[in-house]
């Protein structure tokens, strides 16, 4: 009988081992990327910083990258203050969060407490499709139709818009990002307990007034999250500002004058020729550590907000 | 009594006003998105529909044997012969400068066009044969109706004389409109009537081959180690914040990684789909973890205490029964994800798949580009005629989309199992 004899003792599987292993190793690949991300930008950034002080690229007001305009400059090869590239990204994510926070917010709030199962269930499938359209289709439908609009309007109340101005990219900028900020407040009202709901309306207040002494007041940490995300989506959008809001920059608070962004200026210095070491192409690095530091505090104060109220109700 | 009854009752409609003024913010809300997106997709359709169509222009060619030597086909000067045509057809037509206008009229390529015929079907020598040739980008707006003849003459591209030419073309029917085949088998042109989309659709496609090839072994493998193996830590917790914050790192960041280390460090080929894959995979990598994580936390704990009860291990209870209830999620996740690579553009601009690239790309190292790359260079160029083709490449792009959502949803509706 010895030989049928079973044993329970584990059996040792290399293979298992190895798969274990492998599964771990990918999931590292995500601070993998994240590190890379941040070690190969900071370290160009170092080497620009050599050449340009930190001050003057945080604080200068001038920013030309192709001409030298004082010979005993430092790299001699433009100025580099970032401070015209952050006012233009500012203006036009502005106007992009004042076109999408109220449409969003609006549409979340009718989708989640007015709409039947069966609106719902076409409109927000619809809604969803306008951030599936690729970027650089609504850049192209800016600088088309857009821009064309804005300053022939603008020219009949005798205003001079120019034709690559802030106002159209943010205007389209905030279409894109409207279903971000439905999506997600949709579901953080939603979220709301019932409870709430029931006890305004058993008080005799109206749907309206429920939802905007009760429901939105208890929703605001999650519609706050919401924002943020779609501020932090607005602020690193390339193709609609390369497309429609121009090189120019211009350091102005003015909606119809052209703008230039921190993402579009990107694309300008690392397109085409571009010679390794230059100030030129450094100076995107820098700007892409910078965009980089600012979307990550935004996204991570979102999300820490977003879970936070979760936890909240659950 | 009754002066508070009525003030009540006032007060009361006017509350009902503002719900019902609420209300409709909410539909004006809705209907303002799903406007926007209508007159957008309405304009862009309207405006690339034109390209499905070309004009061309027929031109009785001597073939016979003075201008061709019959015996050596390659031999014979082309460009003269379609020079020399035109000239004979417009034989009034003498002043040098308005004979360099006359040859405008046809494309750039109409020596290739009559010589590819040619080699194609001997049976046309030794007779004068009508060829159709395809009419230059400005001569295929006026015969899409889209040039504005009454503008004064200063004002417009085409002169009185070229209308004038058209004119008698149009009325010997030697005018045509067909199905615009090159727009969908030839690459880029500095021409608008030659250029096509198929060189920079090859490249979306070799690109998206490679972002799928590492993205989706990748994520559902570090999902199924997140779900499935990882014992809750601050660790896990660590892999799980990086991973919610790459999936909205602007895409541009990934193109200065994809610039300085996959180029820079590594030094793989420039513009190449495998560097642009590469990207794109970093890119959608999160997209697919999220999904294929939410699509194992789905698969109900029953079937694993059943495998484990079985005496599976946990890697076995893991692959051969939780990881196949998962696929369609997982799946649907990975389309989500590629369909978005699909309309990247910021990207692969940083790794200079921007080139003008006439040749369709053979393998995963040769310079491309992609489709809304294409896009976006097209729309840059001055020429009228390439508006048109960049409303219609948007609308190749979208229909892409839109199959390739299709397919997602047509999936989890299929094997969408409630437990």
């Amino acid at each position: 009988m010895a030989d049928n004899e079973i044993s329970f003792a584990g059996r040792k599987r290399p293979l298992e081992t190895l798969i274990k292993g492998a599964l771990f190793m990918s999931s590292l690949l995500a601070i993998v990327v994240t590190v890379g991300i941040v070690m190969s930008m900071a370290f160009e950034t170092w080497l620009f910083f050599e050449k340009v002080s930190v001050w003057e690229f945080l604080f200068g007001l001038e920013w030309s990258p192709q001409t030298a305009i004082r010979e005993d400059q430092v790299g001699s090869s433009g100025s580099f203050g970032a401070v015209p590239l952050i006012a233009g990204t500012l203006l036009i994510s502005s106007i992009a969060m004042l076109v999408a926070a109220p449409v969003g917010l609006i549409s979340a709030i009718y989708l989640a407490e007015y709409a039947s199962a069966r609106v719902r269930s076409y409109a927000k499938p619809l809604l969803e499709i306008l951030a599936g359209i690729p970027s650089v289709v609504y850049g192209f439908f800016a600088a088309l139709v857009v821009a064309p609009f804005i300053r022939m309007t603008g020219g009949q109340f005798g205003l001079e818009v120019a034709s690559e101005s802030a106002l159209a990219a943010g205007l389209v900028m905030g279409v894109m990002i409207i279903p971000l900020i439905s999506s997600l407040s949709d579901d953080v009202i939603n979220a709301v307990p019932n409870a709430l709901r029931e006890a305004s309306l058993g008080m005799g207040a109206t749907q309206a007034e429920t939802i905007k002494k009760v429901i939105v007041p208890a929703a605001v940490p999650g519609i706050a999250g919401s924002f943020l995300l779609a501020a932090s989506a607005a602020i690193g959008e390339t193709m609609i500002v390369v497309m429609a809001a121009g090189l120019a920059a211009n350091l102005t608070a003015n909606p119809l004058e052209a703008v230039t962004t921190v993402t579009a200026q990107i694309v300008a210095l690392l397109t085409g020729d571009q010679e390794f070491d230059s100030a030129k192409t450094l100076s995107a690095f820098a700007l892409g550590l910078l965009l980089f530091i600012t979307t990550l505090f935004l996204n991570v104060i979102a999300m820490r907000i977003v879970n936070k109220y979760r936890e909240q109700y659950e | 009594m009754s002066d508070l009854f009525t003030s009540a009752e006032k007060h009361l409609k006017s509350r009902h006003r503002s719900e019902s003024r609420f209300r409709w913010m909410g539909r004006l809300a809705i209907g303002f998105s799903l406007g926007f997106l209508a007159i957008m997709l309405f304009s862009i359709f309207m405006l690339g529909k034109g390209a499905l169509s070309r004009a061309e222009i027929a031109l009785p060619v001597d073939l016979t044997a003075e201008t061709v030597d019959q015996s050596d086909i390659e031999a014979t000067s082309f460009s003269k012969l379609v020079r020399n045509t035109l000239f004979e057809t417009f034989p009034e037509v003498t002043d040098r400068g308005e004979r360099r206008r006359l040859l405008g009229v046809v494309s750039a390529d109409a020596q290739y066009e009559l010589k590819r015929q040619v080699l194609a079907n001997p049976e046309l020598l030794g007779q004068v044969q009508t060829i159709w040739f395809t009419a230059s980008d400005d001569i295929d707006l006026y015969a899409k109706g889209e040039v504005d003849v009454t503008l004064p003459e200063d004002q417009r591209r085409l002169k009185d004389l070229e209308l004038g030419w058209l004119n008698q073309l149009e009325v010997n029917g030697q005018l045509r409109s067909v199905f615009n085949k090159a727009f969908f088998t030839s690459g880029d042109s500095r021409e608008p009537e030659l250029a096509g989309i198929l060189s920079a659709l090859i490249g979306s496609i070799f690109s998206l081959m490679v972002c799928f090839a590492l993205s989706f072994p990748l994520g559902i493998m570090a999902a199924i180690y997140l779900e499935e193996f990882a014992k809750k830590s601050r660790w896990s917790d660590f892999i799980e914040v990086n991973i919610n914050n790459l999936a909205a790192v602007p895409s541009i960041v990934f193109g200065l990684l994809g610039l300085s280390i996959f180029l820079g460090v590594f030094g793989l080929p420039r513009s190449s789909p495998l560097v642009g894959g590469m990207v794109l995979a970093l890119m959608t990598l999160p997209t697919i973890i999220i999904a294929s994580r939410a699509s194992l936390r789905s698969v109900p704990s029953s079937i694993r205490e059943a495998a484990l009860g079985m005496g599976a291990t946990q890697v076995q209870s893991t692959f051969h029964h939780v990881m196949p209830l998962a696929m369609p999620g997982m799946l649907t996740g990975s389309i989500v994800g590629m369909a978005r690579a699909l309309g990247e553009t910021a990207p692969l601009l940083m790794i200079g798949m921007v080139a003008f690239i006439v040749d369709v790309p053979q393998g995963f190292t040769d310079a491309a580009t992609s489709l809304p790359v294409q896009v976006f260079l097209w729309a840059d160029s001055p020429e009228r005629s390439f508006l048109e083709k960049t409303s219609a490449a948007i609308l190749v792009l979208l229909g892409l989309l839109i199959v390739m959502n299709i397919a997602a949803i047509v999936l989890r509706k299929k094997f969408e199992r409630r437990y």
